[in-house]
């Protein structure tokens, strides 16, 4: 059952996330773009679903427990710590070069474009490295 | 000047995508207790036990499924592939990978779930990551024009 949310939920996120155009690079770096023709989709978006989990979050998280699982996994470091900081700005300026963060890139494999392809093979490359020397 | 500021841009399509994916991090936490964050999800592939991988696999194939099925149901067109260089890919990709392994999250796990439980953590890092994207395409497209 968990499996069958799992998959359901991934569903949910790809149509979501193509529905609104966010698997397209262009438009995502469009939205980095505030000081050419800025296109605000993603501001949207993120409105969107932060609109939906602001709300939902405060009912779920009042629970003991998840319905099917028994603990809520939730990240335990609340420290805003060097690794946070630097991640974040290597992150953002890797976001703008091409318009992809993870999501999107993962879930435009679907189009079988070479691009995207080689943009998640370098993107887990990056991942694993980091994970070896931070 | 409302009309200026959203051309080019479905506010429907765009505010209904962001209802799904708010949907989306929403079953995954009351169910499975899960954050919907997608670098901890698939990186996680790699590093987690057997026990855990599997559920993992299942969310990407959905996220991939969704996407293709979307441009069959709705008959919307599929984006073109962007036309950046093939060294800008290579470095962009590993940034991407590495800052977000790093980071703990990407824009789904801090700028959606992360801000959404009032972490102070994922609140920085997502003005920070919005706010390096900004510059950087202000110095890589206007700046440099390399993109």
């Amino acid at each position: 059952m968990k499996n069958l949310i799992a998959i359901f939920a991934g569903l949910v996120f790809g149509i979501g996330l193509s529905a609104s155009g966010m698997t397209d690079t262009s438009k995502v770096q469009g939205f980095l773009d505030v000081f050419g023709s800025w296109d605000a989709s993603l501001l949207l978006v993120l409105g969107g679903a932060l609109g939906t989990t602001l709300i939902t979050f405060r009912f779920l998280l009042k629970r003991k427990t998840p319905l099917l699982a028994e603990v809520f996994l939730l990240p335990l470091k609340t420290k805003i710590d060097r690794p946070l900081v630097i991640g974040a700005i290597i992150f953002g300026v890797g976001w703008a070069l091409v318009g992809y963060c993870p999501g999107p890139a993962l879930a435009a494999l679907a189009y079988l474009q070479w691009q995207t392809v080689l943009f998640v093979v370098t993107m887990l490359l990056g991942a694993f490295v980091a994970k070896r020397i931070a | 000047m409302l009309e200026n500021l959203f051309a080019g841009v479905n506010v429907y399509y765009s505010v209904t995508g962001g209802l799904l994916i708010g949907l989306s991090a929403t079953l995954l936490l009351l169910f499975n207790g899960r954050i919907a964050g997608i670098t901890g999800i698939v990186f996680g592939i790699f590093s987690q036990p057997f026990g855990d991988k599997l559920w993992r696999w299942l969310f990407l194939a959905g996220l991939i499924g969704g996407t293709l099925s979307l441009h069959f149901v709705m008959d919307m067109p599929i984006p073109k592939a962007s036309n950046e260089s093939l060294p800008i890919l290579i470095v962009a990709g590993f940034l991407v990978g590495f800052g977000t392994q790093m980071g703990s999250g990407c824009t789904s796990g801090h700028g959606v779930c992360g801000i959404s439980r009032f972490s102070n953590r994922s609140i920085f890092s997502t003005v920070l990551f919005i706010l390096f994207g900004v510059v950087s395409m202000l110095l890589f497209r206007h700046g440099m024009g390399v993109i």
